[in-house]
């Protein structure tokens, strides 16, 4: 015991930190990297100083986030042999190999080609390091399917038998990876990190635009988000309701304990606020719409839906958590769709750029994906309880042999570090996000201004860009 | 002797933990030697020398710590926990020294706080990994297919000792590569680093050797019975002819040639390393066989492996090819 915290519960927080915390820069660079690339093509297409300007200053951006994701990812990958040694032993054999290939098809990849595109315009050449920049952007995908199978697989495990000295042993390869939640997953999860980048970048053009509406560089990357916002939040929507009812059909405990619902019932309402209180077994203060819930989950009026007591009691996640994050995320997402529409009304009148509102509503919603993905995880992952891997092996036998202190005091340390490493981390990169994408079109692309914290080469890497002109 | 599954991953872990070792080694060594070049120019000029490389140089970690859940799930299962506080430390002195790569570009105000996270983190990355060695060289304690020990078991004379070789190795290899990267001033005072960082580290080798074959009965079996007593007498000799190149390369200022003795030195070391291993992942608990995944983890694997691992080396070796030769002070990468 630490603080009267036992070890299981200290490693369950750990691992729910140091992951919320790597997971945060995922969300962004997957997002950034594909933007990037989409930059670097246009400037390469149309030869629009702009989209060079644009490039660069994501750039900057991109490298502080990704550093970020590398050294949160690093301690993942060590985290599940540290405090998780029973999981590790028995489901190694299943999701070790799917994360060796992220290492070798992602990691290598994107670790590779970094370099190059970052700092190595001039070396190679336009092709080449569009080229690079490309793989970067197919790296974080590619990284983003394999530890989603493993993570799916860990949600609906399929494809394996249990060997005799405990192993969990793959028997069909296809099946662990495309085990029934995985494409679900997949889509849901790189959509999200596309919006959570979308509001992003939205937040950051709103925010110039604010200040100078000519501001060019301003303008391409607001209009950019918003379609992005417009388009891709709808696709986010379809998706999410797909995936939940996959999990009504593989884990219907999570569903119950997302909607906040104990009894079994047909045509169950849609609970939309409330206290899930699993002692009581009951849902307080309960605010909801009459068959909505069965309406939503089964497509009809009077479709039956399983509550928690359907499941005995010690196969029940804790409702609480999900059945609050889940509202938020789907708030959150409803709102991105008010933000999506109206920016095509805005679009429409031809008041994209003019719209005062709508650019502070975008400024506000900025944070909206970071908090939004994070919510969904928290569903995802407290819902599975209170199995690491769902119905066969539970969180309390997952645990290596370690003492709390152990994990108490490294809990403690990371607490520590991480939010004065990427504190600092987040607050430079809101210096660089505040600070105007210079230029326009009649001088060269040089001009970045030499402030505090730009290095004179960056300015010549720039201006090597530029050259194209 | 037969080929299987386990003695090819063997290969292939001890393959990615050396190349981490000499890959990320010299990078962690530029940070070690941060203390002895004050200035920001010169500093800039050695983050700059490595910005481009070092995330691919640290991807080996990954592949070496993923690989071994893969592959030998209950050695990872079993050394992990054993080493708990040892690998805690240093990815968090990881996390500071990745970090300040960017972030030391982005203030003035702080840049001497990043500039010490950098310096330090390297310092105790190091010292861990080199801890950790020597620990799991001692042996470790399992039972039911779990560690059995304490937390602490790891920390004892020997694994301080090789935590310190292995800093002052990778301040070798460090110093080596600016040597090589650099020029004026810079390069002098790696050169002067070098011939110090040099002789530790093959004192430190030699102390080492020394003491492993008295920490178990089988070690010393290894070293001094026929016929791997044929074997080990090389590995001296190795480590005496890289000494020489070390030496050489420095005395008549060749640019390369350092280098590559300090990439010798650690080869040879792994080699002895591995004699002193075989057959065991954990020396005298955990053989190969014993700890690897079912036939069908590892076939699954390999068959990416055998194709990527190439693909991976070409286009990594393309990337140092695209940033060879000196940086300039005056461009940078940054
Ligand atoms: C949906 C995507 C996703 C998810 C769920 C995770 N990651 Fe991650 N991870 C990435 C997407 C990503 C990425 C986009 O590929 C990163 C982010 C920034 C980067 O450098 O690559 C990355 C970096 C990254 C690195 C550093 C790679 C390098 O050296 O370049 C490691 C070791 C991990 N991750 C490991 C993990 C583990 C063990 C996770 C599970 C607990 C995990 N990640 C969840
Ligand atoms: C990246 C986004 C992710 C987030 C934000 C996230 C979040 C969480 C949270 C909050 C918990 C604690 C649940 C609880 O104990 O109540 C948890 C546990 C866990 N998750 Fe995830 N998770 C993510 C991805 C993954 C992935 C990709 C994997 C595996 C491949 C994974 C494997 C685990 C494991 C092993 C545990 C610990 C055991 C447990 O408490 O269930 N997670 N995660
Ligand atoms: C508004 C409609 C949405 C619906 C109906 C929805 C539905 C769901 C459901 C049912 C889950 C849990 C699946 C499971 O664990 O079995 C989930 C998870 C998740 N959601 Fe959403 N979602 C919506 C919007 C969003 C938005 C806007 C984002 C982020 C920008 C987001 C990000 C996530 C993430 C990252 C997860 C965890 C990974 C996963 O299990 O897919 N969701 N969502």
């Amino acid at each position: 015991m630490f603080l009267g915290l036992t070890a299981e519960l200290l490693a369950r927080i750990q691992f729910a930190f140091t992951v919320s915390f790597h997971f945060i820069f995922p969300a962004f660079s997957i997002g950034l990297a594909s933007f990037l690339a989409v930059l670097n093509a246009l400037w390469l297409w149309k030869r629009d100083p702009a989209y060079l300007r644009l490039f660069d200053y994501w750039k900057t951006i991109f490298a502080v986030v990704f550093g970020m994701g590398v050294v949160s990812g690093i301690v993942m990958s060590y985290q599940f042999g540290t405090n998780w040694a029973t999981f590790s032993d028995k489901a190694g054999p299943v999701i070790g190999p799917l994360m060796g290939y992220e290492v070798l098809t992602a990691f290598f990849l994107e670790a590779g080609f970094l370099g190059i595109a970052l700092f190595g315009r001039k070396r190679v050449g336009d092709g080449l390091h569009m080229f690079s920049v490309a793989m970067v952007a197919v790296g974080t995908l590619i990284s983003a399917t394999w530890i989603l199978a493993a993570n799916s697989w860990m949600h609906t495990p399929a494809g394996y038998e249990i060997a005799a000295n405990g192993q969990f042993v793959p028997t069909d390869w296809l099946a662990v990876i495309f085990n029934p939640s995985f494409p679900y997953r997949l889509v849901h999860t790189v959509l999200a990190a596309f919006l959570t980048t979308a509001f992003a970048v939205g937040a950051v053009g709103a925010y110039h635009l604010l200040r100078d509406r000519e501001n060019r560089q301003a303008r391409i990357m607001f209009s950019m988000a918003m379609w992005m916002a417009a388009i891709v939040t709808p696709m986010q929507i379809v998706a999410g309701d797909m995936h939940g009812l996959n999990t009504l059909e593989y884990q219907p405990a999570k569903v119950a304990a997302m909607e906040g619902h104990y009894e079994t019932q047909k045509g169950a309402p849609l609970i939309l606020f409330g206290i899930p209180d699993d002692e009581a077994e009951t849902t307080h203060y309960a605010v909801g719409i009459p068959y909505l819930g069965s309406l939503i989950l089964t497509h009809k009026l009077d479709g039956e839906i399983k509550g928690l007591k359907a499941f005995p009691k010690d196969e029940r996640p804790p409702a609480l958590i999900p059945f609050i994050t889940f509202r938020i995320m789907v708030g959150l997402g409803l709102l991105m769709l008010v933000v999506g529409l109206w920016s095509l009304w805005a679009r429409w009148r031809k008041t994209l750029y003019t719209s005062t509102w709508l650019q502070r509503a975008a400024v506000a919603m900025g944070p909206s994906g970071f908090v939004a993905v994070l919510a969904g995880w928290f569903t995802t992952e407290v819902g599975r309880q209170p199995y690491t891997v769902y119905g066969v092996l539970r969180t309390s036998e997952s645990l290596s042999n370690v003492d709390a202190q152990a994990v108490g005091a490294s809990l403690i340390a990371f607490i520590i570090v991480y939010f004065i490493v990427f504190g600092a981390g987040t607050f430079y990169i809101f210096r660089l996000m505040m600070k105007a994408p210079h230029g326009d079109d009649g001088e060269l692309a040089q001009s970045p201004t030499r402030t505090a914290g730009i290095t004179p080469a960056q300015q010549l890497e720039a201006a090597g860009g530029g050259h194209g002109h | 002797m037969v080929i299987d599954l386990p003695t090819i991953w063997a290969a292939i872990i001890a393959f990615a933990v050396l190349a981490y070792v000499v890959l990320d080694g010299f990078d962690l060594g530029v940070g070690v030697l941060f203390p002895f070049f004050p200035s920001t120019e010169d500093r800039n000029v050695m983050t700059n020398s490595i910005a481009p490389v070092w995330d691919g140089n640290e991807t080996w970690l990954v592949m070496g710590g993923g690989g071994l859940l893969a592959v030998f799930p209950l050695a990872y299962a079993t050394v992990l926990p054993a080493l708990y506080i040892p690998l805690i430390l240093m990815l968090l002195g990881l996390i500071f020294r990745g970090v300040a790569f960017e972030f030391r570009f982005r203030t003035v105000r702080w840049r001497p706080v990043w500039d010490w996270g950098f310096s330090l983190g390297s310092i105790v990355a190091g010292m861990m990994q080199g801890i950790a060695l020597g620990a799991l060289v001692q042996g470790i304690k399992i039972e039911n297919r779990q560690y059995a020990g304490g937390w602490w078991d790891w920390l004892t004379p020997f694994s301080l000792l090789t935590g310190v070789a292995v800093v002052v190795g990778y301040a070798l290899l460090g110093a080596t590569w600016l040597h090589m990267k650099t020029s004026g001033e810079l390069q002098a005072n790696a050169r002067k680093l070098a011939m110090f960082a040099g002789v530790g580290t093959i004192g430190l080798i030699g102390a080492v050797s020394l003491w492993t074959p008295f920490l178990d009965a089988i070690y010393f079996e290894r070293w001094f019975q026929w016929p791997t007593a044929f074997f080990s007498a090389f590995v001296p000799l190795l480590v005496a002819i890289c000494a020489v190149g070390l030496w050489f390369g420095l005395k008549n200022k060749r640019d390369i040639l350092p280098f590559l003795a300090a990439l010798g030195l650690f080869v040879v070391s792994f080699i002895g390393l591995g004699i002193s291993f075989f057959p065991y992942i954990v020396p005298g608990a955990l053989t190969i066989h014993e700890a690897a995944a079912p036939d069908v983890s590892l076939g699954f694997l390999l068959v990416g492996a055998v194709v990527l691992i190439p693909t991976i080396l070409a286009y990594t070796g393309y990337a140092y090819w695209v940033f060879r030769g000196k940086v300039d002070p005056e461009h940078g990468y940054h």
